[in-house]
Formats: structure tokens, C-alpha cells, sequence
């Protein structure tokens, strides 16, 4: 069979009338085979132009040195480790959602699994830039790595999360990578079977020779299914690994067990954010709304919901255990960070990430599109003051009242910033042109049994109780790409 | 009819071509392969295709990476050049673990589809072996070896009474060469 039998109470995973396979292929193939319209250009040439100032900081950074930055000897780090997890962070929404979602078979990920997972591989680019050019002698990078040398042979130290981070971070890109590109195979093939020319052989190499064979899809689910196995543990050992850089020091606000899962819960948080900020746009401009449905947008801002709570039990935990523990420099980081200098930061944080979100347990303003989109740039800006906050305001009062200082962004701290975000869509517009945004042969797979045109059947055809009908079509109302009169008389 | 290498059936519905199957099974007639432009669940049952070994293969990478870190941890932290960190023993084992748990997760995924693609004769460039251009878009293809001895007006009537929207007759295996 083409698809199990599901429930008529289920919502629609594809809405509109006269959906065929053909349709799903045109729709979804619609940017990348046909010229871009305005507002792509005007978006790239935005980002690149984010782009380049990225280029120039990075470069400035590497050619002054570290220096260049607002670092001074009691904040070692500032802009650049901030950036880099909540970078990293973002990435960890597309893992998620390719891999967990799959594991649990969440079938509404089928359609916004390959743009998220395009944004997890660009996002860890950009985390990745961070973790050289902090390095302050980027050409001297490979030293993280255990290779033979002449100090000795004097290894890199096994003892250290840094090192771990390193193959964390390493393993994570290149295996999202490889889940992502095995993924883009068969839809490679399609462009390559209805390109001419040029475009053709570029795609056919790209295919890598793909044909659909029963053996090449059978070995294809195995290894997806594997590969979603391993790269769950593997999203949350990373951000785990990411939080223990901080956690395994002795610095009072970062040496505390409760670090992992809530970096991990923080992580997913602003992932789903981030998912949300680019397919809200993304669906309206390339017109996707028969794909991304309000069911998809609903799922993922009760995953907001959910794991901004989280973020919030670890917050207060933070605290209680702060006066807890009895020790007074960790009490006193709490109350530097509440009511000290970077109190503004530490409100902002408590406020987007904590605060805003809990108005998604309002139906309306969880299946608002304006209203998601705001909210999802607020989570953004706060899970950027999260680890703002945990990083400097642990760091700017040390031990010695003496040097106890404030921390300023130079404009390269700036830029730096800035530009990373101009990088990562430079990158994800550029997906958008030459790859599909949508795992077409996933979402055909729902065509027979999850989208809005088989319900309908199923309805037209009385296969099912009144009563559940009537709850179905309850549930379509929501939905902004369902037209309500044609359900008036059923 | 001597010249015509492969008959195909071209479906539009999935469950219609595994009907296709099922008649041309019947009627003991050999199916050389299937083209679909997604995977087809319970269609390898049918054409008896063994189940995939590649979980074997995934976990043999997978031990392969975790010895491989805890070798190479060993080897340079224990036995090469011990850090004295306090007193603290060289060998602490838990430390090694995230670095196993990584390079398990990093051999098994690379070996893994290293496999796969290996297995399956994809790589860069191969050129591709298509028999029709839409198996990848909006049909369902079943091929069927013309040579192999079966009546083609009975593999047509056969084709088109499971729902078959078209049948064609390639003179050529693969169409992609031309």
C-alpha cells in the first residue's frame, strides 16, 4: 500500500483540492526551476551585503588579532562565544526535527524537514567561524587536533571539553551534512529528469546516478532510520558537550549540573524559533501554504511553548539552588546577574524567552502567522541575551573587586555579528533557488493518506461517524489554506 | 518485436502498480525491476527482495570508531604522554566517553552510507541509468526484460487492465544515454 490507513481525526498534513504527484513535483520545483522574483533579490543582495561585512570583520579580526574585539582581562569572552551557541543552538532545531520527529514518526515533519536541516548546516558554518577566529591564531586551528608533533609528541588534552567540543561539533556538521545530502538525492533526480542541458549534467553529478529502484529505496529508509538513530543522541551530546565548556569550570553561574538539559532544552527552543522565522516567510514567498500548513505551525510553537518552559524551570532552578548551595560567590553571581549592572540583560532574557512565549497557550495567537513571527524574533533575541548573560555576567566581576570591569562591543564585535546572520542567509537563499525546500518524495508520501483531498473523499463517501467528522472539520478551521465553504455542506 | 529490450508499465497510483504486480506475478511473468518517485512500503515483500543488511554493517563502523577513539585516547593520553593534572589518574574513563560516543556515531554514520552508496552503485557522476523520465516525478514504472520469453500483447493487456496509464516498448535499456 502506499500509505497506512490514519485516522480521519487527525488534521490534514496537505491541504487543497486536485493535490496530484505532478502538482507536488511543479509546486515544490517552482523556485528552483524558474527565475527569481524581486523579493528574493532584494534579500540576497541584503544578506550579501551582511555577507561581506562578515568577510571584512573576520578578516579585520584575523589580521589585528583578538584585540580588535571589547575583551579586556576579565572578560576573555564575550560577542564571540555568545554568537557561537546561540549559533550552534539554532542548528539544533533541524536535527531535531529530521531525526527525533522521524524516530517517533511525526509525519508532519516530512515537510519542513529539509529547509531545517539546511538551516542547521549553515547555522554551525557560522558557529564554526566563531570557534577559529576566537582562536586569535586561526592559522594555527589544527592544534585541537590529536595529531603527531614535535613538543614531545604532547597531545591535546583528552581531560578537556574544548577537545570534546571539537569532535562534537566536527562529527555533528559532517554527519547533519551527509543526512542532508543522502535526503537531497532523490530529489536531485527529479530536477535532473526534467532539466535539459547544462543544468542536467550539473544535477546528474550531483545525483549521484539515482534511479528510485526498489533496492535503492529499501536501503534508502534503513538508512535514514539509522542515521535518525544516531543523530539523536548526537544532537543532545553536542549541546551537552557545549554547556560542559562552561559547566566543568570553577566559575560561579557556569559550574552547575544542570547545565546539559538545559542547554539542550535552550538549543531546541531557539531552533524551532529560528524554523519558524524563516518558513513563515518562506511558505508566503514561494507559496508553500498547501505544504506548511497551520498544523505545522501550530506543532511547532507548542514545542516553543514546551521547551520554553523548560528554560524556565532551569532558570528559577538556577536561582533557588544559587541560595541553596549556601556559597556566596554563586549567590552573588545570581544577584550580579538580577540586579547588577547587566540587569537590563538579565530582564530581557527572563522576559523573551520566558514571559512572551507562555502567550502561545492562546489559540489564537498560536495559529496567528504575524503573531508567530514576532514572537519567534522575540525567542531569538532572547536566547542571544541567555547566553550573553550567562557568559559576561559570570565573568565581569571576578574574585577581585579590583578588576572587576564592564564589557563594550567594538564595531568588529558588531559586524562579527551582524554579518554571521548576513552569511547564513546568503547561504539559505541560495538553497532556496538551487535545491528543493521541501522533501518532495516525503510529502508524496503523504498524498494518499494524510492530506485534506483523501479525507474529503473518505467524507464524501460517509466512511466515517458524524461525530468525528464533525471534529475534523472543526479542526480545518484554523487552517488559512482551507477554504471553510467547502466544508458547509458536510 | 526482436529489437524491443524492456516493457514498461507506467502508473499513475501507486496502489494500482502494485496491483500490476500482483497480475503479472500471477501470470508467472518475471519483473525486472521497479522505478517510483518515492518508497513504495510492502513492495519488496512482494518482489521477494531480502531484507536490507546495511544495520549489520552500521553497527560493525559504529564498534570500529568507538575502539577507535578509546585506542587512540589510550595510546596518547595513558601510555604516550601522561598529563599530571593534579595527581589524578591518567587513565579516567570518563573522560574518554563523549570522544568514543562521537567517533561511534561519526564511523557508523560515514561507513554506513559509504555502504549504501557503494551497495547501490551511487557516486558522483555515475551516469544514470533511467528507463523513464517521470519514474522520478508523478509514475510509477515496472519494467519487464522483453527477451525474456513472455508474450508482449499478454504483458499489455495484463499492464493496462491493473490500470497501467501507458505501456512502452524500449528499444534501449536506459533512455538517459541518448
Amino acid at each position: 500500500m502506499s500509505g497506512h490507513n490514519e485516522s480521519i481525526l487527525r488534521e490534514p498534513l496537505i491541504t487543497g483540492k486536485d493535490i496530484t504527484y505532478a502538482r507536488i513535483t511543479d509546486e515544490v520545483l517552482m523556485p528552483v526551476e524558474n527565475k527569481p522574483n524581486k523579493a528574493w533579490w532584494i534579500g540576497f543582495i541584503a544578506a550579501v551585503c551582511g555577507a561581506l561585512l562578515w568577510v571584512f570583520a573576520v578578516s579585520y579580526t584575523f589580521w589585528t588579532g583578538i584585540g580588535a574585539w571589547g575583551l579586556n582581562k576579565t572578560v576573555g569572552w564575550a560577542w564571540d562565544i555568545t554568537g557561537f551557541v546561540w549559533w550552534v543552538g539554532i542548528g539544533h532545531a533541524g536535527t531535531l526535527i529530521s531525526a527525533v520527529l522521524l524516530l517517533f514518526r511525526q509525519n508532519w515533519r516530512n515537510s519542513i524537514n529539509r529547509s531545517a536541516e539546511a538551516m542547521t548546516i549553515f547555522a554551525v558554518i557560522c558557529a564554526a567561524t566563531y570557534v577559529v577566529s576566537h582562536m586569535g591564531r586561526p592559522w594555527l586551528a589544527y592544534w585541537v587536533l590529536p595529531l603527531p608533533n614535535q613538543f614531545g609528541s604532547l597531545w591535546v588534552n583528552f581531560n578537556s571539553p574544548l577537545v570534546w567540543d571539537m569532535f562534537a561539533i566536527s562529527t555533528y556538521f559532517s554527519v547533519s551534512l551527509l543526512f542532508w545530502y543522502t535526503g537531497l538525492l532523490p530529489d536531485i533526480a527529479t530536477i535532473r529528469d526534467r532539466a535539459t542541458g547544462l543544468r542536467r549534467k550539473i544535477y546528474s553529478i550531483l545525483s549521484f546516478g539515482w534511479t528510485g529502484s526498489v533496492k535503492t529505496w529499501q536501503r534508502f529508509e534503513a538508512v535514514s532510520l539509522i542515521l535518525a538513530g544516531i543523530s539523536t543522541p548526537l544532537v543532545l551530546s553536542v549541546h551537552t558537550i557545549v554547556s560542559m565548556d562552561f559547566a566543568t569550570s570553577v566559575i560561579p553561574g557556569w559550574h552547575t549540573t544542570i547545565f546539559p538539559p538545559y542547554f539542550v532544552a535552550g538549543a531546541i527552543f531557539s531552533g524551532f524559533a529560528m524554523v519558524q522565522t524563516l518558513l513563515l516567510v518562506a511558505r508566503k514567498v514561494l507559496g508553500l501554504e498547501n505544504y506548511i500548513t497551520m498544523f505545522h505551525i501550530e506543532s511547532m510553537n507548542k514545542i516553543i511553548i514546551v521547551t520554553g518552559s523548560i528554560v524556565g524551570v532551569a532558570y528559577l532552578t538556577e536561582l533557588f539552588i544559587a541560595w541553596y548551595s549556601g556559597s556566596e560567590y554563586e549567590l552573588y553571581a545570581f544577584q550580579n546577574r538580577i540586579s547588577g549592572p547587566y540587569w537590563w540583560a538579565y530582564w530581557l532574557m527572563m522576559t523573551c524567552n520566558v514571559i512572551s512565549p507562555q502567550l502561545f497557550w492562546f489559540k489564537k495567537i498560536r495559529v496567528s502567522i504575524p503573531a508567530s513571527w514576532v514572537l519567534s524574533i522575540v525567542v531569538n533575541i532572547g536566547m542571544w541575551f541567555e547566553r550573553f548573560v550567562i557568559i559576561v555576567t559570570s565573568l565581569h566581576r571576578d574574585y577581585i573587586p579590583s578588576s572587576w570591569v564592564m564589557f563594550y562591543p567594538t564595531w568588529v564585535d558588531i559586524s562579527v555579528f551582524v554579518g554571521s546572520i548576513g552569511l547564513f542567509f546568503t547561504l539559505f537563499l541560495l538553497f532556496l533557488r538551487v535545491l528543493p525546500s521541501i522533501a518532495i518524495a516525503e510529502v508524496k508520501l503523504l498524498l494518499k493518506s494524510a492530506s485534506e483531498q483523501e479525507k474529503r473523499r473518505q467524507i464524501e463517501n460517509k466512511e466515517h461517524d458524524k461525530v468525528y467528522v464533525d471534529s475534523y472539520v472543526e479542526s480545518l478551521e484554523k487552517f488559512d489554506s482551507v477554504k471553510k465553504e467547502d466544508y458547509a455542506k458536510v | 518485436m526482436s529489437n524491443i529490450k524492456y516493457i514498461l508499465g507506467s502508473f499513475g497510483d501507486p496502489d494500482e502498480m502494485m496491483h500490476g504486480i500482483e497480475k503479472l506475478q500471477e501470470n508467472n511473468i518475471k519483473i525486472y525491476d521497479v522505478y517510483t518517485p518515492m518508497p513504495i512500503h510492502g513492495i519488496e515483500a512482494k518482489l521477494g527482495v531480502k531484507r536490507s543488511r546495511i544495520d549489520v554493517a552500521a553497527f560493525c563502523f559504529g564498534i570500529t570508531g568507538t575502539l577507535s577513539a578509546f585506542t587512540l585516547i589510550y595510546l596518547t593520553a595513558v601510555v604516550d604522554w601522561r598529563v599530571n593534572i593534579g595527581g589524578k589518574p591518567a587513565f579516567a574513563l570518563p573522560d574518554f566517553i563523549p570522544i568514543m560516543f562521537e567517533l561511534t556515531v561519526l564511523f557508523c554514520a560515514f561507513g554506513m552510507v559509504g555502504t549504501y552508496y557503494a551497495s547501490t552503485h551511487l557516486f558522483p557522476g555515475r551516469a544514470p541509468r533511467v528507463m523513464d523520465l517521470r519514474a522520478t516525478n508523478d509514475r510509477f514504472i515496472i519494467a519487464i526484460d522483453a527477451q525474456q520469453g513472455a508474450e508482449h500483447t499478454k504483458v499489455d493487456s495484463l499492464l493496462k487492465e491493473a490500470g497501467a496509464l501507458e505501456v512502452k516498448y524500449n528499444e534501449r535499456k536506459y533512455i538517459s544515454y541518448e
